[in-house]
């Protein structure tokens, strides 16, 4: 999984498509994630942060992730 | 008076709610030029809000409306001209641009530079002949039928089905869901704008603008696209942001080499969601949201005073996305007399 280059993302959550002009708001966790993401680290890593700082069971953080998977790809912000 | 400053003539100074294009163009050009610039408002109407914007416009005459034709006009500019003395004029109006274009050699004869299309382009991309522009030169565009009586409104309606927008010649667009509202709207823009009016297919998607600058020479000078984020009733773009996308540009490229486009330009366009770009209207001037492209780095309208001074411009090669402009309303105050000056003498 891979964000498209050009997304644009800031501290508070807020992204910004900037081949639609599309923005959306992310909450504290997600935008987390968009950073990490942005700085290159992979799904595996990433969920291997979260399990460690998160009290989350890793098959309710694969739902989610797959949940918010599809946001993302709804909102075009991944590369195909 | 003649001034050393650079002293430009500046239309569409309507900055209401279907606003033209002259406010923005002159802030713009304020920005480049600050002080040694002036700007001289050449207005129909005494409500024309950007005549009383004393930081923007220096002073206004008025003109006469473009069904007079270009004779008067013409005669009226160059009586301006003897004591504003012009060094260029920028019409901003879709309606009045034949008047102009026609009376450009004379202008141009008595001192006066512009830096228009060809009356042959103007026509080229006129609403009521997209579609021949479009199968000429490759472009997308929405079905749409000329209507000269109400009558036709349901042959129409037939063909492209609900809903469909009612479109003015030179202004406006009504979406209608039904015969009786197409017909309402026919009646209502024939009446503001003369016939045709045009049924056109309504196309479901993302609604993007393009500012661009053409040199006559088939070279496009600057793009910017900007995508629509606050859309009026009359259709107008009330927020806009700029956005990144390679095939916005070619497609304004495209557009500025079929035609050979001189002068600023509009691509309106529908990006459906197979990506396609149709094109809904092109305008033949700055679009009212201009004053977005000198902020993000691309000023058309210094750009276009530049090429038409003699000046060498060179392409833009790029702008910042992610740059918003949010319209706003604004009290203008002024004291009647202001007003009253302009209504008996034409001029404040």
């Amino acid at each position: 999984m891979k964000l498209k280059k050009n997304i644009a993302t800031s501290e508070n959550g807020f992204i910004f498509n900037p081949s639609t002009g599309d923005s959306f708001s992310a909450n504290a966790i997600a935008a987390e994630i968009l950073s990490e993401l942005k700085n290159g680290k992979t799904e595996k890593e990433i969920k291997g942060g979260i399990l460690e700082r998160y009290e989350v069971r890793p098959e309710q953080l694969d739902r989610d992730w797959e949940d918010w998977l599809i946001q993302l790809k709804e909102a075009n912000l991944l590369e195909l | 008076m003649a001034s050393d400053k650079l002293t430009i003539g500046i239309t569409g100074l309507n900055a209401h709610d279907n606003p033209g294009p002259g406010v923005a163009v002159a802030r713009a050009l304020k920005d480049a030029y600050g002080e040694n610039i002036r700007l001289i408002g050449l207005a129909y109407e005494a409500l024309e809000p950007g005549i009383y914007m004393d930081k923007l416009i220096d002073h206004t005459y008025r003109i006469p409306y473009p069904a007079a034709g270009s004779t008067v006009l013409l005669e009226r500019l160059l009586e301006i001209n003897q004591t504003a003395g012009f060094d260029l004029v920028i019409p901003n109006f879709d309606a009045e641009l034949a008047n102009f274009i026609k009376i450009s050699p004379r202008l141009v004869a008595e001192g006066i530079k512009t830096y228009l299309p060809t009356a042959e382009q103007l026509a080229a991309r006129d609403k009521t002949r997209l579609n021949e522009f479009a199968v000429e030169y490759g472009f997308k565009v929405p079905e749409y039928i000329n209507l000269y009586n109400a009558g036709d409104v349901k042959g129409a309606a037939e063909k492209l089905g609900y809903p469909l927008f009612i479109k003015g010649k030179y202004y406006e667009a009504q979406l209608a869901d039904n015969d009786d509202e197409a017909k309402k709207i026919f009646y209502d823009i024939s009446n503001r704008w003369g016939l045709p009016v045009i049924a056109q297919q309504y196309v479901k998607g993302i609604e993007i603008n393009v500012a661009g600058l053409g040199d006559g020479k088939g070279n496009l000078i600057s793009a910017v696209p900007m995508r629509k984020l606050y859309i009026t009733d009359k259709g107008k773009a009330w927020a806009g942001v700029t956005i990144e996308d390679e095939g916005l540009i070619t497609l304004a490229g495209r557009f500025a080499k079929a035609l050979q486009w001189k002068g600023g330009f509009e691509l309106e366009i529908i990006k459906d969601s197979r990506e396609n770009f149709n094109i809904i209207e092109i305008n033949p001037r700055f679009p009212a949201w201009v004053y977005l492209t000198a902020v993000c780095g691309q000023n058309q309208p210094t750009a276009l005073v530049k090429m038409a001074m003699g000046e060498a411009v060179e392409p833009f090669t790029g702008y910042e996305s992610g740059k918003m402009f949010i319209r706003y309303s604004w009290d203008e105050v002024i004291d009647i007399a202001r007003f009253q000056q302009f209504s008996a003498f034409g001029e404040i």
